[in-house]
């Protein structure tokens, strides 16, 4: 039944992205774990903790195109929303370190102990259970939009207005994990994991099946946002975005609507957290800034609002460049992010993947013109 | 005739008496000044003491010596003098006059020793110097000293400059001082009730501390009249606690509006998601930095001058920058202010680069003209020159916004374009020509506000990132297309933070703050004072 819902309903362009996906999610980890160092495809492993973290974006970035480019509410805040799923992640990585810590004590984590903290904060309760942790990966986040998103589109706060206070939101997030008293680290934040599921967190091999768990959850993500968008509710959720008094004076709840996609797109931000930490090694507050969130919208910008795959490319790619760049010119590296939210708002609304689609569009409507030209030789009917 | 001479022959009796008498004082310094030479070290307090009981000011640097141990004494014959060091040789000056008298090897003369009781008496013989200073700073320095650390022997050196004194400040503190004194002395009880009731109404911490200690040291019959006081200040205290947060919300209430009155044009009245705008405040700090660097290097005269000099300036950068932004990027995207939101925000992100790259990361120091150091005393409230000019500024640039826009032609087209842009283009509203002085206006107000937040912030590429969010809270709160509501929204906001802070510590005051704000929001989406119309949009 799935498989003849992938075939009728994905377009070519998904299933080719799944596909590459799934096995880059195989090739990956080989290249690096079966092939000799000096090997010519041999990949390092900090490339692939890199390529991981790519792909972590890549979801985040997706998650947002799902609010932004279907729905029209750009939201400020899905950084976020990432950084709680990557906190809740980190919670249960910080009680995986046990007794191993500096302090060694077998259940406080290194700062509570700093902190002089006697017992356990109710809220850290559980994560030393993964099924816990990994519950709460979605669950927090996806509460969070819940509330926010209820009180927000039942009061019609729409456009810059939400996009403002989701920004407001996330600095107060920010403002709120700086401080020790919070428990959650303060400005240091959560590291020196040591095991996931009882495996090095170090170790070569984790590494590797991190980016192939990171590769599958972004492919069953975009299956399942494809399956959100292309469906009747996707409809009206695009209606929602073009013409929202429209659609409310059709007689739909726009804002369940806008409920609904917001809290989804919210938890799937928030397992691009929980698969980024581990990667990275490290989750501190520096990951609410505001500034990360409007980066977010620049990679969905870049690759394209509305497509599917827009998202993900773009992420990679300015992620990619951000990389080489800081590593070849640092200075320029903000020069050159700028300049392209502003190049892409002005010369590329679309995107890369939206004008090339648009693009091979147009040149097929062409082509199959032409030939309709050749076939038929009386003229069309008017219409 | 007889008169004139009788009364010059007065003025002269009365002027060669002066003379003698001011001969015969300097003649009895020198000789107490002389015995310090020989005294023994249990004898040099008594010797202090009377140096002190002349009350002349000129014994002031002897003490200030004797006090430091660089008094000395030559061995031969006991004199007194201070010394300046020349090579391998001592210059003698006289310790009254400090006229040169001679030279001295070292090994001729030492040191008059002195050791910590000598140097206590020193000290307290100084400040009861002071009181009767010619320098009124001086008097009021020592009055404040001597309120501070009480002193019960120093009771009648008060009450005799209390006399004598005719500045009102200095007055009110050595009256002050005196009752602190009186508490700890043994005069009647009736004189100590008066002293209470001195201290009450005078309030303020250190009388709150002298009070507490007097209570478990006095008489039975003292202590409910030291109770009723204490009750007094401490009422007092409150009141002007609350005085002082409103005092430090209106403060933080005006920097709020200087970040955030340009916003509300081109947010307010544009509908431009304008994320360079603090920028923008950054770019007017730096242009303070620029004036004042210029300023110090060649003509530091104008240093007083540099804000009046920089103001305009800073507002010609900024507004031309603005335009620059307006006519390259913002006119694409009217109609779109989302994209308008990620656009400014690369734009931001270049411009603090650029400042980034030319000034260096770090911060620049900016500083106070004279005028804005400092503080004065109102009531029970301080208050800095810097703040109180930052405020007195804020709300003479939404004066002069409010009346541009009330009041002027092109006031008049900026609001017929916000509020109809087809309209206003019918009637010959050149529209992109408005859109972009509007747009250099709020940027050239940002600049402004930046030469004010030069004053009392770090000028760092940082510095505005700082504001942006507070900013937009600000109008949004305030509610778009109305100044008033910027206004009111900003002082609101400071006012609200401020008396959050003492119950919830400053970082989770402001949290509370964004989560109201986020609330109200919910309730009144449009802000304090909503634009009414008829207006459905999309």
């Amino acid at each position: 039944m799935i498989t003849s819902f992938l075939f009728k309903n994905l377009d070519r362009g998904i299933i080719v992205v799944v596909a590459i996906l799934l096995g880059l999610a195989v090739a990956i980890p080989a290249l690096n774990l079966l092939t000799a160092p000096d090997h010519p495809f041999h990949v390092p492993t900090y490339l692939v903790s890199l390529f991981g973290k790519y792909l972590t974006y890549a979801l985040l970035a997706l998650a947002l195109d799902l609010v932004w480019g279907f729905c029209g509410i750009l939201s400020l805040g899905h950084a976020a929303f990432f950084a709680l799923g990557g906190y809740a992640m980190g919670m249960y990585l910080m009680r995986q370190i046990g007794a191993r810590g500096s302090y060694g004590n077998p259940l406080l984590p290194d700062f509570m102990v700093f902190l002089n903290w006697k017992e356990l904060p109710w809220f850290w309760q559980g994560f030393d259970m993964f099924w816990f942790a990994a519950l709460m990966v979605v669950l927090v986040p996806g509460l969070l939009a819940f509330v926010f998103g209820w009180f927000a589109f039942r009061s019609r706060v729409n456009g810059v207005y939400l996009s403002i206070i989701t920004q407001a939101m996330t600095y107060a997030l920010l403002l709120a994990f700086f401080r020790n008293d919070m428990g959650f680290g303060g400005n240091n934040g959560l590291t020196d994991f040591k095991d996931i599921l009882g495996f090095n967190i170090q170790a070569q091999t984790t590494r590797a099946a991190l980016f192939a768990a990171s590769a599958v959850t972004l492919a069953s993500c975009l299956v399942l946002t494809t399956a959100i968008v292309r469906s009747k509710y996707g409809k009206v959720l695009v209606a929602v975005r073009d013409a929202e008094s429209r659609t409310r004076f059709l007689g739909y709840r726009v804002e369940h609507i806008k409920l609904f996609a917001f809290t989804v797109s919210a938890m799937m931000a928030g397992i691009a957290g929980a698969l980024y930490v581990p990667q990275v090694g490290i989750i501190n507050p520096g990951e609410f800034e505001p500034g990360n969130s409007i980066e977010v919208v620049i990679w969905t910008a870049v690759g394209g609002r509305g497509t599917l795959i827009g998202p993900i490319v773009g992420a990679i790619l300015v992620n990619g460049g951000k990389s080489i760049f800081t590593a070849a010119f640092p200075e320029f590296w903000l020069f050159a992010l700028g300049g392209l939210f502003v190049f892409v708002t002005l010369f590329l609304p679309k995107g890369v993947v939206g004008t090339v689609s648009a693009y091979l569009a147009r040149r097929k409507a062409q082509g199959r013109a032409a030939d309709a030209d050749k076939l038929v030789a009386e003229p069309m009917a008017a219409e | 005739m007889y008169r004139i001479l009788q009364t010059l022959l007065i003025t002269l009796c009365l002027l060669v008496s002066v003379h003698v008498t001011g001969l015969r004082a300097a003649d009895d310094l020198a000789a107490l000044v002389a015995t310090l030479g020989t005294a023994k070290l249990s004898e040099l307090d008594d010797r202090i003491d009377a140096l002190a009981r002349s009350g002349d000011a000129r014994v002031i640097p002897v003490l200030e010596a004797l006090g430091e141990g660089n008094l000395y004494t030559r061995k031969a014959d006991g004199s007194v003098f201070l010394t300046t060091e020349k090579g391998a040789s001592l210059v003698l000056l006289d310790p009254l006059s400090g006229a040169e008298i001679g030279e001295a090897a070292k090994g001729d003369i030492q040191k008059i020793k002195v050791n910590n009781s000598v140097r206590r008496a020193v000290r307290s013989a100084l400040s009861g110097l002071t009181l009767f200073s010619t320098d009124t700073s001086a008097r009021l320095k020592a009055a404040q000293s001597m309120r501070q650390t009480p002193n019960a022997d120093a009771l009648e050196a008060i009450e005799t400059a209390l006399a004598a004194e005719k500045d009102a400040t200095v007055r009110k503190t050595l009256d002050e001082a005196r009752a602190v004194t009186l508490l700890i002395s043994d005069r009647s009880d009736d004189d100590k009730r008066a002293a209470i009731k001195t201290l009450a109404e005078s309030g303020g911490r250190e009388a709150l501390g002298v009070l507490t200690s007097a209570l478990s040291s006095a008489d039975a019959s003292l202590k409910p009249d030291i109770e009723a006081a204490l009750q007094q200040i401490e009422q007092a205290q409150v009141f002007w606690n609350a005085g002082q947060n409103v005092w430090y919300g209106l403060s933080l209430g005006s920097v709020l509006l200087l970040a955030a009155i340009g916003l509300a044009i081109t947010f307010g009245v544009m509908g431009i998601i304008n994320m360079a705008h603090g920028e923008m405040v950054m770019l007017g700090a730096y242009t303070t930095f620029i004036v004042q660097d210029v300023i110090r290097t060649s003509y530091p005269v104008l240093f007083d001058w540099s804000l009046a000099i920089a103001l305009p300036l800073a507002f010609l950068v900024t507004g031309i920058i603005g335009l620059a932004i307006e006519r390259s990027v913002i006119r694409f995207l009217y109609g779109r202010p989302l994209e308008t939101l990620l656009a400014t925000w690369g734009i931001s992100l270049i411009l603090q680069q650029s400042v980034r790259s030319i000034f260096g990361p770090t911060n620049r120091e900016v500083g106070n003209p004279s005028w804005m150091a400092g503080a004065f005393e109102l009531g029970g409230l301080t208050i800095t020159w810097n703040r109180m000019w930052i405020i007195v500024f804020a709300l003479a640039v939404f004066a002069a916004l409010l009346f541009l826009l009330k009041r002027t032609s092109m006031g008049l087209k900026m609001r017929a374009v916000t509020q109809n842009r087809r309209m206003a283009s019918s009637m010959g509203i050149r529209t992109p020509l408005v859109d972009a002085l509007t747009f250099a206006l709020g940027s050239g107000i940002a600049g402004m506000a930046g030469v004010a937040l030069s004053q009392i912030d770090n000028v760092s590429p940082n510095l505005g990132q700082g504001y942006i969010i507070d900013s937009f809270m600000v109008v949004v709160f305030g509610g778009v297309g109305n100044l008033w509501g910027t206004l009111v929204g900003a002082f609101s906001l400071g006012i609200l933070n401020k008396f959050l802070e003492p119950y919830a510590g400053a970082v989770l005051g402001k949290i509370l703050v964004l989560v109201l704000i986020i609330l109200f929001i919910q309730k009144k989406p449009r802000g304090l004072f909503a634009l009414k119309g008829r207006a459905v949009e999309a």
